[in-house]
């Protein structure tokens, strides 16, 4: 590791006036599940290192009708949070898909959003959540929606000065939702994860589908060919299967080193199907 | 940075730079081996500690920023000079070869029981998903941890 200046804030307005001073020169520490094996490897090199961890802001509530996660939320908080699991059982099963019990005790929600990962649990629940995210600086702040946060391969809007206080989500009571992935071992990032919420009408026919993916692009992102093949369908096992089919069309990874595109658009197509099977009972079985 | 560091209980006053892990200030300034360096990057569980109770890859954290929070080593587990039972449980199931994971297992597996005092099988092996060992095959690490579960409750 590069030596560097070390300071860690008590109050969110000293560490807005950090980044402030020191602008792209500085690195916001939060879990350090990402920020410091980059250090190790001197992939990143910052000359201060401003670590938020003393910062208020690992609160989460539910207030104005949404789910309301503190920026500093543990990984580990937010898979054993009550009122998430009743709330926002997504985020719930997210979390705990999360690398191992070691990066669950530390890494927290701001960081994982603002590494941005591609195959990233959280960021992808986002995108199926409709997440907003609220960024401040010395500045000021601003609000912003989850389809403009992720810009790219592990890059965001979050400006060097900023810092992500908290994100928050609208409660998906009524829905069923499901998160599947695959790995290659436990505790990998996944090659593949899809996200599932599904509401179902009176008559018994999908309300609103909403499916995302990660893993596959730079970004994970929605796939709205698969939530509108569903609309106004019975949920049968062979309209979803059919729907999921879409997915594989819908993409066209690259390959790397840990898979080939083509096992990748492989994998897209039945994580879905399974991601929206288990959506689907899950939607069945809220009390009407 | 004069930083205080509690280990296992007892504060120590240790001049620090920012840029330094855990796990180096532990082996290379205090001279405390007992987490281990495997990867460096928050996948083996060798470095294991327990940081206000809970398991942290000590690779992965910075020296500075555990100032005042308790640290445990498997040192720390240790009764009056005797073996934890968990350890005892280690020695008895032959859960232990080269020993390398050990440190690491044993402070996973202990934090795991005391939030989950009745886990089968299945959750103890899901709990110990992080912690990689080269000898053993983990058969004889779940039989002790399962073991001094068990025990434990009467
Ligand atoms: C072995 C291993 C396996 C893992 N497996 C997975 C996995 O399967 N799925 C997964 O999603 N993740 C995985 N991770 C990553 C983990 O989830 C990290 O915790 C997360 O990506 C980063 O969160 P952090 O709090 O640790 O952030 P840090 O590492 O502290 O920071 C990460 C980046 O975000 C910036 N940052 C942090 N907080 C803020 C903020 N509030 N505002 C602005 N910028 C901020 C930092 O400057 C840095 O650039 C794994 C990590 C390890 C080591
Ligand atoms: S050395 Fe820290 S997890 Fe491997
Ligand atoms: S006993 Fe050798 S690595 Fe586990």
């Amino acid at each position: 590791m590069q030596p560097f200046e070390y300071a860690a804030p008590a109050s969110v307005d000293e560490a807005l006036a950090l980044l402030a001073r020191h602008g792209a020169d500085a690195k916001v520490l939060a879990g350090g599940q990402s920020l410091v094996p980059l250090l190790n490897y001197r992939l990143a090199r910052p000359r201060f290192v401003v670590d938020v961890n003393d910062l208020p802001l690992d609160e989460i509530r539910v207030d104005a009708g949404r789910v309301r996660l503190g920026a500093l939320v543990r990984h580990s908080t937010l898979a054993a949070s009550a009122v998430v699991a009743r709330e926002c059982p997504l985020l719930t099963e997210a979390a705990a898909l999360i690398g191992n019990v070691r990066v669950r005790s530390l890494g927290t929600v701001g960081g994982s959003l603002a590494h941005a990962d591609p195959a990233a649990e959280l960021p992808l629940a986002m995108v199926a959540l409709d997440a907003r995210f609220e960024l401040r600086s010395a500045r000021g702040s601003r609000t912003v929606e989850v389809r403009d946060f992720f810009s790219g391969y592990l890059t965001t809007v979050l400006r060097p000065d900023e810092l992500l206080t908290s994100v928050d989500a609208p409660p998906t009571r009524g829905a069923g939702t499901a998160v599947e992935e695959f790995s290659r071992r436990p505790g990998d990032f996944a090659l593949v994860a899809v996200a599932a919420i599904v509401t179902i009408d009176r008559q018994g026919r999908v309300e609103n589908a909403r499916v995302a993916i990660g893993g596959i692009d730079g970004v994970p992102r929605r796939i709205p060919a698969v939530e509108n093949a569903l609309r106004g369908e019975p949920p049968a096992t062979d309209r979803i299967a059919r729907a999921a089919e879409l997915a594989r069309a819908e993409v066209t990874p690259q390959s790397d080193a840990l898979a080939s595109g083509e096992y990748r658009t492989l994998l897209a197509g039945v994580l879905t199907k399974r991601a929206l099977a288990r959506a689907v009972s899950r939607a069945m079985a809220v009390p009407a | 940075m004069t930083t205080r560091l509690l280990i296992n209980g007892r504060a120590r006053d240790v001049d620090v730079e920012p840029h330094r892990t855990l796990l180096e200030v532990l082996r290379d300034t205090l001279g405390i081996f007992d987490a281990k360096e495997g990867c460096n990057e928050g996948v083996c569980g060798a470095c294991t500690v327990l940081l206000d109770g809970r398991p942290v890859s000590s690779c992965l954290v910075l020296a500075v920023a555990t100032r005042g929070k308790p640290i445990t080593t498997v040192r720390g587990l240790e009764r009056d000079g005797d073996l934890h039972p968990l350890q005892d449980a280690f020695l008895r199931h032959g859960a232990v070869q080269c020993g390398f994971c050990t440190p690491g297992m044993l402070l996973t597996a202990y934090a795991f029981v005391e939030a989950h005092p009745h886990p089968d099988r299945a959750a103890i092996r899901e709990a110990l998903e992080g912690n990689l060992c080269r000898c053993t095959g983990y058969t004889k690490i779940v039989d002790a941890v399962e073991d001094y579960a068990r025990n434990r409750c009467g």
